[in-house]
């Protein structure tokens, strides 16, 4: 590790390209804890995401009225509205309705910090397009398989878990892994409400140490390899998923 | 309601069934009876109404006016017991319907599994049986995707014989088949029809119908014109659309 | 053992996926827009409520000020126009590019590609407001850059990359009998493409065209970050403006989300009626 950070050291004192994070532990640490807050806030509403997108694609197919109004209001305003805007709204707008708690030196502390509210306003914008993602995989369930659940005994429930709800899975993975990766690029938003991820962190280490171009290059490739790593992860799953025997 | 139903009596028994989809009217008015051990062909021109004659037998499509039983069980009971009756009927389709994502002992293992929630290794043991009795013996493992038309079938019959129904149901299970294929599905069937199964079977397949049916029904346009045991039925039809109806696929 | 692909053609395993707005679409139906309407009026009321203090009502301070952040939605509509047609242009070429016969040609046309597609757009926007300088001499010529250009500019990026993402997937969708009629009559590569493949391809390209225009003009609040004054700059300003109080937040932003809706909702409605009228062709 030594050797890494005496060459990058070396090459700041030859050609002026100044990569501080690589030899100084200071600005090393700041950016590590600022991949650690992407990848938190990636897994996290992504997982959420997907937990809602099917719970609403269920409510979708399901027979309450009321229900599938209130999703299908749900999917057009989130869908049509900036997720910028909308984290704002949530942060801002509903942050400051919400009741808080004082500190020991009298300061109004929030029960829901900003990574809080990241977290739920990106999963709610991404769950509003895992709902019709999830909805198409499951319209491709044709009714004549959901006809032989029946006809073997399974309850409408039963056979959404063990079937239909399987198979559709399968079906949209390739849209649901574009949807994914779309997710991991917009965490980047929450720079705006101050959360300490990745470009908040490259942005204060440029701000002190003047190498814009050296931490826009490494901003760049960090994305570029997270979101290669997901691709492929994402590329895995869908051939472990794969049904044999079914389409190329 | 359960009645006290014994062997004696007729195992599916249709009184005056109709069946309207909106102003169409489908089923006209059907009675027919089944006996253990029977064997029925419904044969007709498509639009008869037979397949959805079948799938009221099974309540996959409720009915307008008129009682089914099965085994005393009332299938237009508003509180019916769906597993019940699906524990007595089982149910093949044209289209195979096999779940793509599971081998195909897995798709005979589930609803055991999943609906009756028996034990695991009781189950497997039984559908392996299953599969190598309708001769699939090496496919254990293989998805859907991967067998031909003809073994898919084979293994829907394995999978509904797994819920150990005492009605089998078959909806023109070989329409969707090549010729070739077509023999290994009717020689499978015949040989559940020689260990006493009652089937009721919806089919093109004249010369099946007329070697394993003990009676032969004859619908068109949601009623049944006649029926007899095959015997008489292929050569001396008594009504006038039966005779032209044999005419035509004879 | 393997099935002749004919008859697996006709096992219904699976129907094929279509991500369909078309069928059961989204829309803002009679239940879901009055739900919408009970919420927002219940929500009005809410912060009213929790104001406590004698003061001009939230509506009427939308109303005051919506003029102002309404000018400054144009504002980000002139820089999303700008940014689809500098993106539009340019896509098409790098489109071309990556449907070039000539391997370096490709290769370069995908990395940049593939460059500017993973890439967060907040990166890409960073990107340009650093590094281009904010104002180039030429021949004792001073063009400057001022910051919305810029901005314009790192919106333009993503778009290129989508863009020649979508002219590939539409010459690629095209029938190869196409090319190989065009082929045997004497075309050349470049008349087949301008001629025959590119005019069939434009019904094919717009709706995921149109789907790009929603998302920028989506994306063209980001600038604020970077310091442009557009609508959500202006909301900001006139909240402070208002003297500051928590419970106007949530009306200012409501209405910026409202602004949005009703630009993008109808846009995205003509966008999957378009798409389903061209594929039943």
């Amino acid at each position: 590790m030594d050797a890494i950070s005496g060459w990058f050291q070396r090459l700041y004192e030859s050609t002026g390209f100044n990569f501080s994070i690589f030899y100084d532990s200071y600005d090393w640490n700041r950016y590590v804890s600022g991949l650690k807050m992407t990848l938190i806030l990636s897994v996290t509403t992504i997982l959420i995401s997907l937990v809602l997108g099917a719970a609403g694609a269920l409510i979708q197919s399901g027979p309450s009225r009321l229900l599938r109004s209130l999703v299908n209001a749900f999917v057009v305003v989130f869908r049509n509205t900036p997720p910028l805007v909308q984290l704002f709204f949530f942060y801002f707008g509903l942050g400051t309705m919400l009741p808080a708690t004082e500190t020991a030196t009298g300061m109004r502390e929030p029960l829901l910090n900003n990574v809080g509210w990241a977290i739920i306003s990106l999963s709610l914008f991404a769950a509003a397009f895992n709902v019709e993602i999830f909805r198409s995989g499951i319209e491709a369930v044709p009714k004549t398989t959901i006809e032989a659940a029946e006809a073997l005994g399974y309850t409408r429930f039963k056979a959404y878990c063990h079937i239909v709800l399987p198979l559709a899975i399968r079906v949209c993975l390739p849209a649901l892994n574009n949807n994914l990766v779309n997710l991991l690029k917009t965490t980047t938003l929450a720079y705006a409400i101050a959360v300490p991820e990745t470009l908040y962190a490259l942005k204060q280490i440029w701000s002190e140490s003047q190498n814009v171009l050296e931490m826009m290059i490494v901003l760049l490739a960090t994305y570029g390899i997270l979101v290669g790593v997901l691709v492929w992860l994402m590329h895995r799953w869908e051939r472990a998923m794969h049904i044999p025997g079914y389409s190329r | 309601m359960t009645a006290a139903w014994t062997a004696d009596q007729p195992m599916v028994k249709c009184t005056d069934v109709r069946k309207s989809f909106g102003a169409f009217e489908v089923l006209k008015g059907i009675s027919l009876s089944v006996r253990k051990g029977e064997v029925i062909c419904i044969i007709g021109p498509s639009g008869s109404g037979k397949s959805t004659l079948i799938r009221c037998i099974n309540a996959l499509v409720p009915i307008t006016s008129g009682t089914i039983h099965v085994e005393g069980i009332d299938v237009t009971d508003p509180q019916l017991d769906k597993l019940a009756l699906r524990r007595k009927v089982g149910m093949v389709f044209q289209q195979y319907n096999l779940f793509p994502h599971k081998t195909a002992l897995q798709n005979v293992m589930m609803a055991p599994l999943h609906v009756l929630r028996q034990e695991k290794g009781a189950v497997e043991e039984r559908s392996r049986a299953l599969l190598a009795k309708v001769r699939l013996a090496g496919k254990e493992d293989s998805y859907p995707g991967e067998l031909s038309g003809g073994q898919q079938q084979r293994v829907a019959i394995a999978r509904s014989l797994a819920m150990r129904p005492d009605v089998m149901l078959f909806d023109e299970v070989t329409a969707a088949l090549d010729p070739e294929t077509v023999k290994e599905v009717l020689v499978t069937i015949r040989e559940l029809v020689e260990e006493g199964m009652t089937c009721m079977l919806v089919t093109h397949e004249m010369g099946f119908a007329r070697e394993v049916a003990d009676q032969i029904y004859f619908t068109d346009h949601g009623v049944i014109v006649e029926h007899g045991p095959p015997a008489t039925f292929f050569t001396e039809a008594r009504d006038e659309r039966t005779r032209q109806f044999l005419s035509q696929i004879l | 053992m393997t099935m002749p692909p004919d008859l697996r053609d006709r096992l219904p395993v699976l129907l094929p996926f279509r991500l369909c707005r078309s069928k059961t679409q989204h829309r803002l139906g009679a239940g879901s827009g009055a739900l919408l309407c009970v919420s927002l009026v219940l929500f009005a009321a809410t912060a009213s409520a929790q104001a406590g203090r004698v003061v001009p009502s939230t509506l009427q301070v939308i109303a005051k000020w919506a003029p102002l952040l309404l000018t400054g939605f144009a504002f980000n509509i002139l820089i999303s126009a700008f940014a689809m047609l500098l993106g539009t242009i340019t896509g098409l070429g790098l489109g071309l590019g990556l449907l070039s016969e000539l391997r370096p040609i490709r290769q370069v046309s995908w990395a940049l590609t593939q460059i500017f597609r993973n890439a967060p757009w907040l990166v890409l926007l960073f990107f340009v407001m650093f590094l281009v300088p904010f104002q180039i001499t030429i021949f004792n010529v001073r063009i400057p850059f001022p910051d919305w250009v810029k901005a314009t500019v790192g919106f333009a990026l993503p778009v290129m990359a989508n863009v020649a993402e979508v002219v590939r997937g539409a010459v690629k969708s095209l029938p190869s009998t196409q090319w190989e009629a065009a082929e045997a009559l004497a075309f050349t590569r470049r008349q087949t493409m301008w001629r025959i493949i590119l005019p069939q391809c434009i019904k094919r390209m717009l709706p995921p065209w149109m789907n790009i225009y929603s998302l920028v003009t989506m994306s063209t609040v980001l600038a604020s970050i970077v310091g442009v004054s557009e609508m959500l700059t202006l909301t900001a300003q006139v909240h402070a403006a208002e003297g500051g109080r928590p419970e106007l937040f949530a009306p200012l932003y409501g209405f910026a989300l409202l602004c949005f809706f009703l630009y993008c909702y109808p846009i995205n409605l003509w966008t999957a009626q378009l798409e389903r009228r061209f594929q039943t062709r």
